[in-house]
């Protein structure tokens, strides 16, 4: 991308800028952008791999556990796969439950990104204000689901946990809260001049680089890409309930920004209509431990964007390929793209515009020869090898101690 | 000379400055956290902050000049404590005055500035070289308007000495409601010299870590946060006597309590002004400087030049 002659500074993988591990090398001019490499691999955790030496059950938790703030959108993806392979009819009224805090996650995630976004351009106030708001939606998801993260409400066939009418009574009376202060953020970000300065005009994606780029999510939206698997193939009760695309011509990250803040208006509009029309019935179906064979990609709408998950199943109760794809890696690429002659200042906010997750994109580790652009694959007994003599370069020996642990069978 | 010892050392030297920037420091930051409705700090932090940070090991970087780096931040306290000797406080005098003190106030309450620079670019990081180019390039913005807006009310007293501004306008009473519009532009320039949002560019966390005081550890990075605080007391005291300059002729006592008050008033719209806007880029910082800023100084000082000719002869 630069040559080595550049002023280069490392944003990452350690940075305040980032919330986790994440590296982009920024060649600069003065304070100029000329370029950015963009490094992912910092988090791997080898998910999917994992996924096959576990039962479905249990591949619930773990899929749950690919990122923190969608949590039920990964679980739910998968298990949409899943069902759809083993032809499960899902009642009615587990579908609205799903939509039901799918949304609520939608508006615990949008009001955590406001504030992280407040925090990049330097405006410390509005993040303290928008996550002391969240945590009122954080309460209800607790007093639902029983955690505030990571909710574990998704079996196969249906969902583990149904919503009282007190509950929905408290649902309904956080939701009016939360519309109240939404409303005051759209105030302050149509009025509050500095913000204005610092997000318009920054990271221009436009309406051709989105549909080139295959952005997603409120990234593409903010484009007027009228993009949003809800409406365009809609799962859960999606269907059945009335609301808008929320798309903004502007380009720029004050665009995706208003995006976000009125699609939470949309998320309660959502809810409430969920709420009334949340039909009677059983919360799930009982479902085989053994999936047929077969295939299916299930496609979701996470506050980030669409995620996409394919599941092979091969008879048994494990799976044999899971394969997940999180909305950020479909966004990643623009984010090179928008960060194209900005300035250094404009970094942090045109990254986090994406509302990145690193960790759910992280997926491989590519070991590259410095200086060139071959990449090399590298097998366990090499890497092993490899990396005791490189701690040997450094004066560290770890030949004896490997020789006592491969005696006791406990290395590769 | 004993006297004038125990006013450098400890009364309302020394001693007493950096007790009171510490106070500062708290009030700040507790009006700033309950403006975000956070709890805030309790009273002692700024001290156990700084005790903490002088027992911390004292890191200095391999590849940086290590004399250049060490001296930065004594250079830097020693500057903002000397320009304090020359403002008058509670009564129109000070410990030293002569004609033409203003500027060397100023002078010297640019020199930490200088030394952040120093000390950024010879510790050698690429965040620090950064911060430290940009806190340059924004000494160039804010410091011409704060000149302006500061010098507009020396103009109207036709003097270049704090004390004998401080006895115009103590024989000139309700005179200095003229300089209000300087005050607004003086309040918002020290900002940018404090380095606080929405000027806070050189210390941008998301972008330069700490910018110029990243490889800066224990004892000095102590001592250049004691400087923060002790910039932001001297520089309020300065816009206190150059643009309130009352009370000064009453009892010492009266006249310390209305001292205090004029500077925790002035610490509490810092406080509040950061709180409500967002960190502005480099570029739009320098627009705004240069095309709202210094236009509304020339206005002052227009308006302060007619004043003096229709009424001040």
């Amino acid at each position: 991308m630069h040559n080595s002659k550049d002023f280069k500074i490392p944003i990452g993988p350690q940075h305040p800028a980032l919330k986790e591990p994440e590296g982009f090398s920024v060649a600069l001019k003065g304070e100029k952008i000329l370029g950015v490499d963009i490094r992912l691999g910092y988090n791997h955790r080898g998910i999917e791999k994992a996924a096959e030496e576990r039962t479905y059950i249990q591949d619930i938790y773990l899929i749950e556990r690919v990122c923190g703030i969608c949590s039920h959108s990964h679980s739910t993806c998968f298990i949409q796969a899943v069902e759809e392979i083993a032809g499960l009819a899902v009642p009615r009224r587990a579908l609205y439950i799903r939509t039901i805090i799918g949304e609520l996650e939608r508006i615990h995630s949008h009001l955590l990104w406001l504030g992280v976004a407040g925090h990049e351009i330097g405006f410390d106030t509005l993040l303290m204000y928008s996550w002391r708001d969240r945590e009122v939606v954080m309460d209800i998801l607790a007093s639902i689901t029983g955690n505030r993260v990571n909710y574990g409400m998704n079996t196969i066939g249906g969902v583990r946990r149904d919503i009282s009418p007190e509950q929905s009574q408290e649902i309904l009376i956080a939701l009016d809260i939360l519309e109240e202060r939404t409303k005051y953020y759209i105030e302050v970000a149509t009025q509050e001049s500095t913000i204005i300065k610092r997000l318009s005009g920054v990271g221009i994606l436009s309406r051709e680089d989105v549909l080139r780029l295959d952005a997603v999510g409120p990234t593409a939206r903010a484009s007027g890409v009228k993009r949003d698997v809800r409406a365009d193939d809609p799962y859960a009760a999606y269907g059945e309930l009335e609301f808008k695309v929320i798309t903004d011509e502007r380009c720029d990250v004050y665009g995706r920004t208003v995006v976000r803040v009125k699609e939470l208006m949309e998320s309660y509009k959502i809810i409430r209509q969920a709420l009334k029309n949340l039909p009677d019935g059983p919360i799930a179906i009982k479902a085989p431990r053994k999936i047929p064979a077969g295939e299916a990609l299930s496609r979701y709408e996470a506050p980030r964007g669409e995620d996409v998950h394919y599941v092979r199943a091969n008879g048994t109760e494990k799976p044999d390929r899971v394969k997940v794809r999180a909305p950020t890696l479909a966004n990643i690429q623009a984010v090179k793209h928008m960060l194209r002659d900005r300035y250094l200042a404009d970094m942090p906010i045109v990254i986090a515009a994406i509302d990145p997750c690193f960790s759910c994109t992280d997926r491989l580790i590519a070991l590259k020869e410095q200086e060139s652009a071959t990449g090399k694959i590298i097998s366990w007994p090499a890497l092993h090898a490899y990396s005791l003599e490189w701690y040997k370069k450094q004066g560290i020996d770890f030949t004896a101690l490997n020789k006592k642990l491969s005696a006791k069978g406990l290395t590769g | 000379m004993l006297g004038e010892l125990f006013y450098i050392f400890i009364f309302p030297g020394f001693v007493f400055l950096i007790n009171f920037a510490w106070i500062a420091e708290f009030i700040d930051r507790k009006i700033y956290a309950r403006l975000q409705n956070r709890v805030g700090p309790p009273w002692f932090q700024p001290v156990a902050d700084f005790i903490k940070l002088l027992s911390k090991e004292d890191i200095v970087p391999a590849a940086s000049n290590p004399k250049m780096f060490k001296i930065a931040p004594l250079f830097a306290l020693a500057s903002a404590i000397t320009a304090f000797f020359y403002i008058p406080l509670w009564k129109a005098d000070a410990l030293f005055s002569f004609n033409g003190d203003v500027i060397v106030v100023l002078y010297l309450l640019t020199l930490p500035t200088l030394a952040f620079f120093i000390g950024g670019w010879y510790s050698t990081s690429l965040y620090s070289r950064i911060g430290s180019v940009r806190s340059l390039m924004q000494l160039f913005a804010y410091e011409v308007p704060l000149f302006m807006g500061i010098l507009s009310s020396a103009l109207l007293a036709d003097t270049w000495s704090l004390r004998e501004i401080a006895v115009f306008y103590t024989s000139h009473p309700y005179v200095w409601m003229f300089n209000l519009l300087g005050f607004a532009i003086a309040l918002v320039s020290l900002l940018g010299k404090l380095e606080k949002v929405p000027f806070d560019i050189p210390e941008a966390e998301t972008e330069v870590v700490a910018g110029g005081f990243t490889e800066y550890s224990g004892r000095m990075l102590a001592f250049l946060r004691m400087t923060l605080d002790v910039e932001m007391i001297v520089g309020s005291a300065l816009l206190a006597l150059v643009f309130f300059p009352f009370g000064l002729n009453l009892h010492p006592v009266i006249g310390f309590l209305i001292f205090i008050i004029k500077i925790l008033f002035i610490i509490s719209l810092i406080s509040l002004l950061r709180t409500v806007v967002a960190r502005l880029r480099m570029d739009q910082m320098i627009n705004f400087c240069w095309k709202y800023l210094v236009p509304l100084a020339l206005l002052q000082l227009l308006f302060n030049l007619t004043m003096k000719g229709m009424f001040f002869r």
